[in-house]
C-alpha cells in the first residue's frame, strides 16, 4: 500500500525560485524605509496647523448658511447648470465617438481617430484641462462646461465602446442576415443592448460632474468652487462648512436617485 | 434553388472548415446537414449569407450569384434568406413584435425602422406569423420574458418575416428539452411545406433528422461524405461520418445506461414487492 502527503501547501504562482521571492521582499521592505525616511516633516509646522484644523472643524459644527447665502446660491446655481449641461453635451458626443472606437463596429482607422480622441482627453485631468481653458475663455462658468464636457468624453466613450465590444454577437448577427443596414444594426442590436448601462453610466458621470465643478472652481472656471475657495481665502470657515454640508448632501442625493433609477433599467 | 460549387472556407488561423463543397438544393427540399462538432457545418450555412466570407467557390440562389456582390447588393440579397438561430439570438431587450419586424429592416428605410412605423403590409404579416406559431397573446412582451421553446418560434416567425426564398436554420433544438425540440421541428416542416420553402437545418441529433428530414447530408471535417434520403442512413454511413470510435462509444453508452436503468427498476420493483 502506498502512503500519500497528508500536508499539501499551494505552490507560488508568481516568483518560483524562494532565494528570489526572498531578494524581492528584502528590496521592497528597504525601498519603503528609506522612502519613508525621505518624507521631511515639520513637527512645528503640524502643531500649528492642528489649531487651524480645530477652527475649520468648529466652522462645520457650526455652520454658516446665511451671511454669504446669495454668493453660495449663485455658486450653487451655476454648478448645476454647469453639471448638467456638461453632461447633456458630453454624452451627446460621447455616443458617436463611443461606437466609433468599437472594434466590433467601426473600421480601423476610425477605431484609431476615436481611440485617440479618448486617450486625450483621459490623460489630461480636469483641474489641468479647467487652468487651461480658464487661459483661453476667461473666468467663468463656460470654461467649467468645456472642461467637464471634455472629461465627460473620455469617460463615457471609453466605457460605452467597452461595453459594444461586450454584446452578445449571436443577436448582432442575427439582425444582420436580415439584410439590415449599419445603421439599423447599430439601433436594433446594439443599442438594445447596452441602453441600460448608459442611462446608468450618464447618472454616474452626472454625479462626478457636480463633484468636479466644486473642484474646477477653485481654478476659477465658475460655480460653487469659486465660492468655496473665496470663503477659505477670507478665513470664512463658517461658510465654507456651509458650502461643504451643501456639496455632500447634493452629491448623496445624486447618488442614491441614481442607484434608485439604475434598479429600473434592467 | 440553391447551388454550391466547390465552395472552400479556410478560417485565418489555417483551419479549413469547408474544402471544394459542392450541393444543389431543389426548390421546396428540407435537408438536414449532420456530422461532429467542427464538421463545417455552421461554417457551410452561414456562407451561404455570407456571415462567414467564403474563401473560394461559387453560391447561386435561384440564378443570382451571391459570392462577391457588394455590401449593399449584398444586404438586398439576405432579405431572400432567412436564418433561425441555436440560441434563438432575439434581441432580449425588444419586445416579441419588434423582433418579428425586424425581419423587415432590409425592406424599411432607417428612419422608418427607427421610429418604428413599419407599413401596414409588415405589421399585419408579423401579427398572422405571431399567430402561426401561437403567440399572438405574448406580441408586447419583452422577448426575454419567454420560455425557449416560445422564443424559437419568435425566431422562427422573424426569419419567416423576410418572406425568404429559403430558410438557413442552425442548431434549431439544441438549447430545447426532447419535447419541445420535436413540437419545434414539426413547426418548421408545416411551415415549409405550406410555403414549399426549402430549409438546409443543421442539426446533431441524428434521430430528429431521420425522422423529420427529406434529404440529409454528412459532413466530416468540412467535405460531404454522405448525400441521400434518411432510410440510406445506416450504421456504417454514421461510422464514416462520426468516425467509428465515436460512434461505437456512445452507443455503449446508452446500451451502459439502459443497463442502469433495467436494474434500478427491478430493484424499486424488489424493494415495493
Amino acid at each position: 500500500m502506498t502512503s500519500y502527503p497528508t500536508t499539501w501547501r499551494r505552490p507560488p504562482q508568481i516568483v518560483t525560485d524562494r532565494r528570489w521571492r526572498i531578494a524581492l521582499l528584502v528590496a521592497v521592505l528597504a525601498y519603503l524605509v528609506i522612502g519613508l525616511g525621505s518624507v521631511e516633516v515639520n513637527w512645528a509646522r503640524i502643531v500649528e496647523g492642528g489649531e487651524r484644523g480645530m477652527r475649520f472643524v468648529q466652522g462645520f459644527l457650526q455652520p454658516d448658511f446665511t451671511s454669504r447665502w446669495k454668493d453660495i446660491s449663485n455658486g450653487l446655481n451655476e454648478s448645476l447648470t454647469i453639471t448638467l449641461t456638461s453632461t447633456v453635451v458630453g454624452v451627446a458626443i460621447s455616443i458617436p465617438i463611443g461606437i466609433g472606437a468599437a472594434r466590433n463596429l467601426a473600421p480601423a482607422w476610425v477605431y484609431y481617430i476615436c481611440r485617440s480622441i479618448i486617450a486625450l482627453s483621459r490623460a489630461l485631468q480636469e483641474v489641468i484641462i479647467a487652468i487651461f481653458l480658464v487661459a483661453m475663455f476667461g473666468f467663468g462658468p463656460f470654461a467649467g462646461f468645456l472642461t467637464l464636457s471634455f472629461a465627460t468624453i473620455g469617460f463615457i466613450s471609453k466605457l460605452l465602446a467597452e461595453d459594444i465590444e461586450d454584446i452578445d454577437e449571436a443577436q448582432a448577427e442575427a439582425i444582420r442576415a436580415t439584410g439590415a443596414s449599419w445603421l439599423q444594426l447599430v439601433h436594433y442590436a446594439i443599442q438594445p443592448q447596452v441602453m441600460p448601462r448608459l442611462i446608468g453610466l450618464s447618472l454616474y458621470r452626472l454625479d462626478i460632474n457636480f463633484r468636479e465643478s466644486a473642484v474646477i472652481g477653485i481654478v476659477g472656471a465658475g460655480g460653487i468652487g469659486g465660492t468655496l475657495n473665496t470663503a477659505i481665502d477670507r478665513y470664512e470657515y463658517d461658510s465654507a462648512g456651509a458650502i461643504l454640508l451643501i456639496i455632500i448632501a447634493i452629491v448623496m442625493v445624486a447618488e442614491y436617485s441614481s442607484s434608485y433609477l439604475r434598479k429600473f433599467l434592467q | 434553388m440553391l447551388t454550391l460549387t466547390n465552395l472552400t472556407k479556410t478560417y485565418r488561423t489555417g483551419d479549413k472548415a469547408l474544402a471544394d463543397v459542392s450541393l444543389t438544393f431543389p426548390k421546396g427540399q428540407v435537408v438536414g446537414l449532420i456530422g461532429p462538432s467542427g464538421a463545417g457545418k455552421s461554417t457551410l450555412i452561414r456562407c451561404i449569407n455570407r456571415l462567414v466570407e467564403p474563401t473560394s467557390g461559387k453560391i447561386t440562389l435561384s440564378g443570382t450569384e451571391l459570392t462577391g456582390l457588394p455590401p449593399r447588393a449584398l444586404r438586398q440579397q439576405r432579405r431572400r434568406i432567412g436564418m433561425i438561430f441555436q440560441e434563438y439570438a432575439l434581441v432580449e431587450r425588444l419586445t416579441v413584435m419588434e423582433n418579428v419586424l425586424s425581419g423587415r429592416l432590409g425592406y424599411v428605410s432607417f428612419l422608418q425602422s427607427f421610429t418604428r412605423r413599419f407599413p401596414p403590409a409588415d405589421i399585419e404579416r408579423a401579427y398572422r406569423l405571431l399567430d402561426r406559431v401561437g403567440l399572438m397573446e405574448q406580441a408586447d412582451k419583452r422577448a426575454d420574458a419567454l420560455s425557449g421553446g416560445q422564443r424559437q418560434r419568435v425566431g422562427i416567425a422573424r426569419a419567416l418575416s423576410q418572406e425568404p426564398e429559403l430558410l438557413l436554420v442552425d442548431e434549431p433544438t439544441a438549447s430545447l428539452d426532447p419535447k419541445t425540440s420535436r413540437q419545434i421541428m414539426r413547426l418548421l416542416i408545416e411551415i415549409c411545406a405550406e410555403r414549399s420553402l426549402p430549409a438546409i437545418v443543421n442539426i446533431h441529433d441524428v434521430p430528429l433528422a431521420q425522422q423529420f428530414m427529406q434529404r440529409i447530408i454528412g459532413l466530416r471535417a468540412g467535405r460531404v461524405v454522405f448525400d441521400g434520403p434518411p432510410e440510406a442512413l445506416t450504421e456504417s454511413v454514421l461510422t464514416t461520418i462520426y468516425g467509428a470510435e465515436d460512434w461505437t462509444a456512445m452507443r455503449k453508452d446508452g446500451e451502459a445506461d439502459r443497463a442502469a436503468e433495467a436494474e434500478a427498476v427491478a430493484r424499486l420493483a424488489a424493494l415495493t414487492a
